[in-house]
């Protein structure tokens, strides 16, 4: 009996460390794969869901005041959503990723940026996403499937342009 | 009677300005804390960011924007429990250096509690090996290892015999 229990409690052990090395070792949420339901409350308070999205292509960029990589898209990404904004069928969410409000919003500002930004509170979204770093931008087509994943920064609009139009009409 | 309670007065008053005396070294409210009690808070939080240091030893800009929340919680009043609490709420538990015991957070604190109870318990028993006396393990072996003895049969022993004759002749 003893023997039993030590043994069971041995292999709970293993298992349980064995998902978590898994789950360690797992990458991005990638390319085809469904893009998992997330709530962002912006700085302004509005709620946006993906849920209310579907049907529309959503531009979901992770990014962060303190990221020095993020900067160099950060107009691109504002002028990307400038030319989409017409057409009512490109959503553009900033999820800012374990950054402070003071700054981030000194960083929406400095960039101009008006599309809805909101903090990635608890990191809910950036696990579900298993974001690495920052700027990742998830591109998801209007069934709610990732259809591209960009990791580091845009090069530029025609770079973000490249990933949008070919789901669009 | 009234120079008595003259005295009393005395005494109190002047234990009353004793007291009043005695300076005041609590953290006062409003004041601006130093970087000492920055770092106290700050060594029990991690940066999501920069994995595996805590926060008062890591020097990323993210990490110096959250030692500034900590300054300015701090100089608001709030206790270190509160401004924990304010950054579990707004980055998760996985920012607590010690997280809480709930759910699968126990085998955190559960399996070293194993592992050390698992090492003590075969270093006792091959302490306890160590120590038992030589004459009864080479008992238990000798046991182990002597065959019994066998009754052989009266043929059996004719063949030996012969057999043995047979080698010291040849």
């Amino acid at each position: 009996m003893k023997k039993i229990l030590l043994w069971g409690g041995l292999a709970v052990l293993l298992v349980f460390l064995s998902i978590g090395l898994y789950r360690s070792q797992q990458g991005q949420v990638g390319k085809g794969e469904k893009a998992p339901e997330f709530e962002l409350i912006s700085f302004s308070g509005e709620t946006h869901r993906l849920a209310d999205y579907h049907g529309s292509v959503v531009i979901l960029n992770f990014w962060a005041s303190w990221c020095e990589s993020c900067k160099p898209e950060a107009k691109d990404l504002e002028y990307a959503y400038q030319y989409y904004l017409n057409r009512g069928d490109v959503i553009f969410l900033g999820v800012d990723y374990v950054d402070t409000e003071p700054e981030a919003l000194g960083y929406l500002e400095e960039f101009g940026i008006t599309y809805p930004n909101g903090p990635d509170l608890r990191t809910e979204i950036s696990q579900a996403y298993r974001v690495r770093g920052v700027p990742e931008t998830f591109i998801i087509d209007q069934n709610g499937i990732i259809s591209h994943v960009q990791i580091g920064p845009y090069s530029s609009f025609e770079h973000i342009k490249s990933t949008i139009d070919p789901l669009l009409d | 009677m009234i120079q008595k309670t003259n005295r009393l007065l005395w005494w109190v008053l002047s234990i009353a300005l004793l007291i009043s005396l005695i300076p005041v070294t609590g953290y006062a409210q409003g004041s601006d804390p130093t970087d000492d009690d920055v770092n106290a808070v700050a060594k029990q939080l991690y940066c999501p960011v920069c994995e595996n240091i805590p926060l008062d030893a890591c020097g990323t800009t993210a990490c110096e924007q959250w030692r500034g929340i900590i300054r300015d919680k701090l100089a608001e009043g709030w206790t270190d429990d509160e401004i924990k609490t304010y950054f579990v709420n707004q980055y998760g538990d996985r920012v607590l250096a010690e997280p809480p015991r709930r759910g699968f957070n126990w085998i955190v604190y559960l399996v070293p509690v194993v592992i050390f109870a698992g090492g003590g318990y075969l270093f006792y028993r091959g302490f306890q090996q160590w120590r038992s006396p030589e004459p009864d393990r080479n008992l238990r072996n000798k046991d182990k290892t002597t065959p019994k003895p066998v009754k052989l049969s009266e043929d059996d022993i004719n063949r030996v015999e012969e057999e043995l004759r047979k080698r010291s002749q040849g």
